[in-house]
């Protein structure tokens, strides 16, 4: 059966995410993080930054509060089953810190089918407050047995 | 910020997760999809047992590149593909070369577990200077 591609091009409702110190705290240390920048805001202000920096990974937590129920979306209709994720880029702009609002833009990239599975790339661009992208996302979800 | 030349290596990040390190990033991340905390889950759908979070996985590639770049304000950019899967309680080790270095430095990383790429083609951009 083919895909259905009549998602691509589809966008969703943005989301506001805001940054908390104790949550970029617990996201280091899950990721092993040792840099003081993420751990200790006496360091990350000594450093001249207002409070702690996040990971650059934590744009998973920003993102997908706003684009994890999208994946869901019946247009898009990809089978969770069989879903796996195949690929995953991000670009940065500069370091996101504690006590800023992102707000995340998602919208399908791209349906396609090859051998027998469906890839579908999920586009988000998450901007600071003022409006001012701060890191772009590339999602390839990957379904077999389309 | 660091100094990249072309062919160099990057220092090699080892890392073995903990049995209970899923439930924490699944805590810390938001995804709660039992393949990585629940066993008898993990085993109904067909996998061997619980896995890593390729998120997780990749941020321990995020890491090692961070860290040799001089910190989180010189990293521009990480590409990966998720194969295979990783598994708490085993060894990882990220390792990376310098593909190219101008302003902006290329370098090629790759994740590894039990001799299997768990973390493979990534691609970091980074400052160069």
């Amino acid at each position: 059966m083919p895909v259905n591609t009549s998602a691509i091009g589809k966008t969703f409702a943005p989301g506001t995410y805001a940054v908390g110190r104790e949550k970029v705290k617990e996201f280091a240390n899950a990721v092993g993080e040792t840099n003081p920048l993420h751990l200790d805001h006496e360091a990350a202000r000594a450093a001249g930054y207002d409070d702690v920096v996040a990971p650059p990974m934590f744009a998973v937590v920003f993102i997908s509060q706003t684009m994890t129920p999208t994946l869901f979306d019946p247009e898009v209709g990809m089978n969770f089953a069989m879903m796996v994720h195949g690929g995953q880029k991000f670009t940065w702009a500069r370091p996101i810190v504690a006590g800023e609002e992102i707000t995340t833009h998602v919208s399908v990239k791209d349906i396609t089918e090859k051998d027998g599975k469906g890839f579908y790339v999920y586009e988000t661009i998450s901007k600071d407050e003022s409006g001012e992208t701060v890191v772009t996302g590339e999602w390839t979800f990957l379904v077999r047995g389309v | 910020m660091a100094t990249f030349e072309q062919g160099a290596a990057i220092p090699e990040l080892k890392v073995t997760p903990d049995r209970f390190l899923p439930v924490r990033y699944a805590g810390a991340s938001g995804d709660f999809n039992p393949i990585h905390t629940d066993k008898e889950y993990a085993t109904m759908v067909g996998l061997p047992s619980t896995i890593l979070h390729g998120l997780w996985s990749m941020a321990q590639v995020a890491r090692a590149v961070t860290d040799a770049a001089g910190g989180p304000a010189n990293i521009e950019s990480l590409e990966v593909q998720f194969r295979g899967m990783g598994f708490p309680e085993k060894e990882i080790t990220v390792s990376g070369t310098v593909r190219e270095a101008g302003e902006v430095a290329t370098l090629d990383v790759v994740a590894e577990q039990d001799g299997k790429q768990i973390i493979r083609n990534a691609v970091a951009t980074v400052k160069n200077g």
